[in-house]
Order: structure tokens, then C-alpha cells, then sequence
């Protein structure tokens, strides 16, 4: 049997800031995603929800709550939680359902109404909940960037203008994307002279909270052999966890592993390596990646994690060129983060989505030529991580 | 009457001495150290240790990274009024091979901060609430700041 599934669709609500309830965007996604499938909602046999923690019990069963919207079907449901990677779990449990047989025909959606600002963790005297420890502090999500950018500063010759330009570089590649939230071609003045966040990032070096939704119909080799002729397959899709000892300076936790016992671990590059294992694929076959810039500078980092270029390299291989659309490997096509900010149980599906609209050449003013393979990859707090090989 | 000793913001993780120390953890069995504290199952995955002894982390160390808060972070944060950024770091303890996030004293600055520069852990009040001071730890630069 193949180990490959089809995306026979993919469909998304433009991220934005506009204050609905999450299931109208994961419903319009879903609708769009059937749509560009060319199937039927009665027809699908599965659907896998990616959880939001902030829209209450409809959001922790978002699986059954899309199912619902949609109109009750009797589709089997599933919902997963994996923070930033909730959307590649949920495509991976459709995926997993195919495969074995349990179904033809799967649709995954993932949607997310955020409030302003930060994202916190629950009230209280919580110290058990490492989230809760590091906000008690004062140490916010870009402090953990800022952590990472700092050391591309001082031990690779990394500098704010590098971090600046990913931002200008993303800016131009969503300023078409209709999805996108942020369409405006930024400046590196305008990025420069906003507020300093976590030094060195400034406001517009790092990744709003926007709200969105995404889904992507799968089906099996054979159910779209039926369907379509164009079909994008995913060829490797990882999930790998951490291993102990983490090395990574990590959300949500305030200290690392520690490597007195047994050697330390990098995680954030284990999880394209296993993505690339399970697709036979390397690095160098790759038309373009979408990477998860939570901040300009960590979009550097995953040149290196997907193996784009060695480590201390990222900045060379930016200032080259190379990661702009036109380039030998672009990078964030989409306009990454920088133009949608994070909706996060949709985030993943997102980057998704834009691997199969260039794969299928309709990416427009955006369009990779010819592209053929392409990467996703994303990593959140709590040891999540994902990667998607899509090709075509 | 002296001056009252110092409470804790986080209660059982650091000593509270003029020259305190994190209380972390290791494992009996596979010495693996553990903060915050661990004291139940070893999370070493080819360990099944279960017993812990309570261990006074070094409390000097290099910076790994370092960064700042120039916003006022959300609750459980308790933000003085007005809000004061501070700088943030991260320190590698040597024994311990692990790396220790924590604020940085008062009225250093990120730009007297490099990466590998000697810190120590220092106690230093993380908030006021109702009119009892409670502190943290923090880490200050071991040499005179440049």
C-alpha cells in the first residue's frame, strides 16, 4: 500500500482580527476546502478538528463542533491539541485513518478567535504549571525569540538589518496573498523605528495573534485517482516529540533539560529530519518552504533546521537572495507569519495550503516556477513540532 | 528587631540567604538534576528512578542568552505602577548542565550583557502585594558591567 494520501482541496478564511466566532472561519475554510475538492460534505467519511483553548468547550471539541456546523452527517470525528502543531496533528490523524483503511475521504480544519496582545496562561497560585511560572516572572513568548536571535547575533555575525530584512523580505511576498492579514510592503525604516519588544526584536519583527481558519480535504490514492488528476500527495508528515536531554530553550519551561547524565539534544531539527526520512526526500529537492516565523530572526534558524543551508549559514543565504520568491529556495511565500500572525490551531494547515496552491501553480503574483516539492514546518511550546512534505 | 526575612514569590524553590541558591533536584538513581524540583518519577527516559535528593543548584553561571521586557507582560505578572523593563537571562550552570532562565537585577541593562559574561543568583523583589514584599531570584553580573 502507498503511503501517500492525496490533498484532493484546500479552502481558508483571510486572517484577521475580525472578532467572530471561530467556527465561522473554520465553516467558510471547510466549505471553500470541499469546494476546491470538488466533493460533496456528505460525502466525507472523517473529520479531524485542531482544538483552540480559548473559545471554551466548543473549541476543546472543535472537531465535533465543524462536524455540527456543517450539519450533522455521521462523519467520524477527531480533535487534537499540540499547540502550534495542533493543525499537522489533526492532518496527521486523517492521514493515519486513510491509510489503515478506515476511510476514503477526510476533511481536517483548524480556526481560532484570539484576544489582543499576549496569549496568558489561567489565573491563580499555579507553580506546578510551567506556563504560569514564566509569566509569573515576566518572561513572555519574544523573550524566548529574543534568546535565540541574541546568539545568531554574537556567534554567527547575525544583525538587526538581517532580522529586518526577513520581515521586508515576507512583507513583499504576502502583499498579494489575499489570505493574508498584513498586505502592507514594510519598509526597513518603518520596521526599525517601531517599539523595541524584547531586544533586539521590535514590535514588527514579531508575530501578532490573528484570528483565521484553514482546512484540507484528503482522500486516498485511490479515491482521487477518481476525483482528479492534479492531486499535491503529502509524502512525509512528522510529529516527533523532543528528546531527553532538550537542549532547546523552550516555551513554556524556565530551565532546560539537564545533560549532566545523559548528552544533550537538538529538537527543532529532528523534526524535518523525520519528515524527510519518511518522504525519501532531501533538502536540495525542495522548491520552497514555509516556515514558522514567530519572529524574523527564528525564520533564519529553520534554514538551518530544514538543512537550506549549514548552521551559521542562514544569513548568508538570506543576504544572497536565495529565500525570495525568484530565488533557488523561497521561503514563507505565503508571507509566513510576519502577514498572517498566528492563528494557532490553523497556523499549520495554513502552510498547508499555500504548498498546494504552488505545487498547483495558482499561488498568482506569489507563484514558485515550476515548483514541485515543497515543506512546511512549525514548532510550539510544550514539545510540539511539525513538518509536511507535500509534492506533486 | 532586625529587618524580617525575605518571602518567597515561588515558595520551596531557592534558599533565602544572602547568597542564595536554586533548590533543584537529582535523581538517586541516574543523577540526572531536576528544576523546579522534581520529586517523582525520573524523566530520564532509560531511567526509572523515583527517589530524589534536594540539591542546591551552583548558583554562578554564563550567560547562554540574554533579552528584555520592554512591554508590560500579562497576569500572574505583577507589574509595579508604572511598569519598569528589565532585562532577561538565561545562564548555563556548569555542573548541572542546564540552562536557568531568569530575570536580571535592576538597573542592568541589556547593554551591559554578553553572551558567556559570569553571572550569580541574587534574591531581589519580583513584587509588593499588600504592602509584604516577596522576591525571586535573579541573576547579576559577576564582574563590574562594561
Amino acid at each position: 500500500m502507498s503511503a501517500e494520501v492525496a490533498i484532493l482541496g484546500v479552502g481558508m478564511h483571510p486572517w484577521g482580527k475580525w472578532g467572530r466566532n471561530f467556527v465561522d472561519y473554520g465553516v467558510h475554510a471547510a466549505r471553500a476546502a470541499l469546494k476546491d475538492a470538488g466533493v460533496g460534505w456528505q460525502d466525507v467519511q472523517f473529520v479531524s478538528g485542531a482544538a483552540t483553548m480559548r473559545c471554551g468547550y466548543p473549541g476543546y471539541i472543535a472537531g465535533a463542533t465543524f462536524a455540527q456546523a456543517l450539519g450533522w452527517q455521521g462523519a467520524e470525528v477527531n480533535t487534537s491539541y499540540a499547540a502550534c502543531a495542533s493543525g499537522s496533528q489533526a492532518l496527521a490523524a486523517a492521514r493515519t485513518k486513510i491509510l489503515s483503511g478506515g476511510c476514503e475521504l477526510a476533511l481536517v480544519v483548524g480556526a481560532d478567535t484570539t484576544p489582543k496582545g499576549f496569549l496568558a496562561p489561567a489565573a491563580g497560585y499555579r507553580p506546578d504549571d510551567p506556563d504560569w511560572v514564566r509569566f509569573r516572572l515576566g518572561i513572555t513568548n519574544p523573550s524566548y525569540f529574543a534568546f535565540y536571535a541574541r546568539r545568531r547575533m554574537e556567534l554567527f555575525g547575525a544583525t538587526v538589518e538581517d532580522f529586518t530584512a526577513v520581515k521586508v523580505k515576507n512583507a513583499a511576498h504576502g502583499a498579494t496573498n489575499p489570505n493574508a492579514r498584513y498586505r502592507k510592503l514594510f519598509t526597513r525604516e518603518e520596521v526599525l523605528a517601531s517599539a523595541m519588544v524584547a531586544d533586539p526584536l521590535r514590535l514588527l519583527h514579531v508575530c501578532a495573534t490573528s484570528d483565521g481558519g484553514a482546512a484540507v480535504v484528503l482522500a486516498s490514492q485511490d479515491y482521487a485517482r477518481r476525483h482528479s488528476t492534479r492531486a499535491p500527495r503529502i509524502a512525509g508528515l512528522s510529529t516527533v516529540t523532543p528528546r531527553f536531554a532538550s537542549q532547546e530553550v523552550e516555551m513554556p519551561d524556565i530551565a532546560t533539560d539537564s545533560a549532566a547524565a545523559v548528552a544533550g539534544h537538538s529538537f527543532r531539527a529532528s523534526i524535518a529530519a523525520r519528515a524527510y526520512e519518511e518522504a525519501s526526500i532531501g533538502p536540495d529537492e525542495l522548491s520552497l518552504a514555509e516556515v514558522y516565523d514567530l519572529a524574523s530572526s527564528t525564520e533564519l534558524d529553520w534554514y538551518e533546521y530544514l538543512g537550506l543551508c549549514a548552521p551559521g549559514q542562514a544569513e548568508g543565504l538570506l543576504r544572497s537572495g536565495a529565500t525570495r520568491i525568484g530565488g533557488r529556495i523561497p521561503v514563507n511565500t505565503s508571507g509566513g507569519l510576519a502577514c498572517f500572525g498566528e492563528a494557532v490551531p490553523a497556523q499549520a494547515l495554513a502552510q498547508v495550503c499555500e504548498l498546494v496552491w504552488q505545487l498547483r501553480g495558482q499561488a498568482g503574483e506569489r507563484q514558485v516556477a515550476g515548483a514541485k516539492v515543497g515543506i512546511s514546518a512549525n514548532q510550539g511550546l510544550f514539545g510540539h513540532g511539525s513538518a509536511v512534505i507535500v509534492k506533486r | 528587631m532586625g529587618e524580617r526575612a525575605p518571602k518567597a514569590a515561588i515558595e520551596g524553590w531557592y534558599t533565602l540567604e544572602a547568597q542564595p541558591h536554586l533548590l533543584g533536584s537529582r535523581c538517586r538513581r541516574c543523577g540526572t538534576y531536576y528544576f523546579p524540583p522534581l520529586k517523582s518519577f525520573c524523566r530520564n527516559p532509560a531511567c526509572e528512578g523515583s527517589e530524589f535528593e534536594e540539591v542546591r543548584l551552583s548558583r554562578t553561571g554564563r550567560i547562554w542568552s540574554y533579552t528584555n521586557a520592554c512591554y508590560q507582560p500579562p497576569a500572574p505578572y505583577v507589574s509595579p505602577e508604572p511598569f519598569v523593563p528589565f532585562a532577561i537571562a538565561a545562564v548555563e550552570l556548569e555542573t548541572e548542565r542546564m540552562i536557568v532562565l531568569g530575570q536580571v537585577v535592576q538597573g542592568v541593562e541589556v547593554a551591559q550583557l554578553r553572551i558567556g559574561m559570569p553571572m550569580e543568583l541574587v534574591l531581589e523583589r519580583l513584587y509588593t502585594e499588600g504592602g509584604e514584599e516577596r522576591v525571586v531570584w535573579k541573576w547579576k553580573p559577576l564582574e563590574p558591567a562594561t
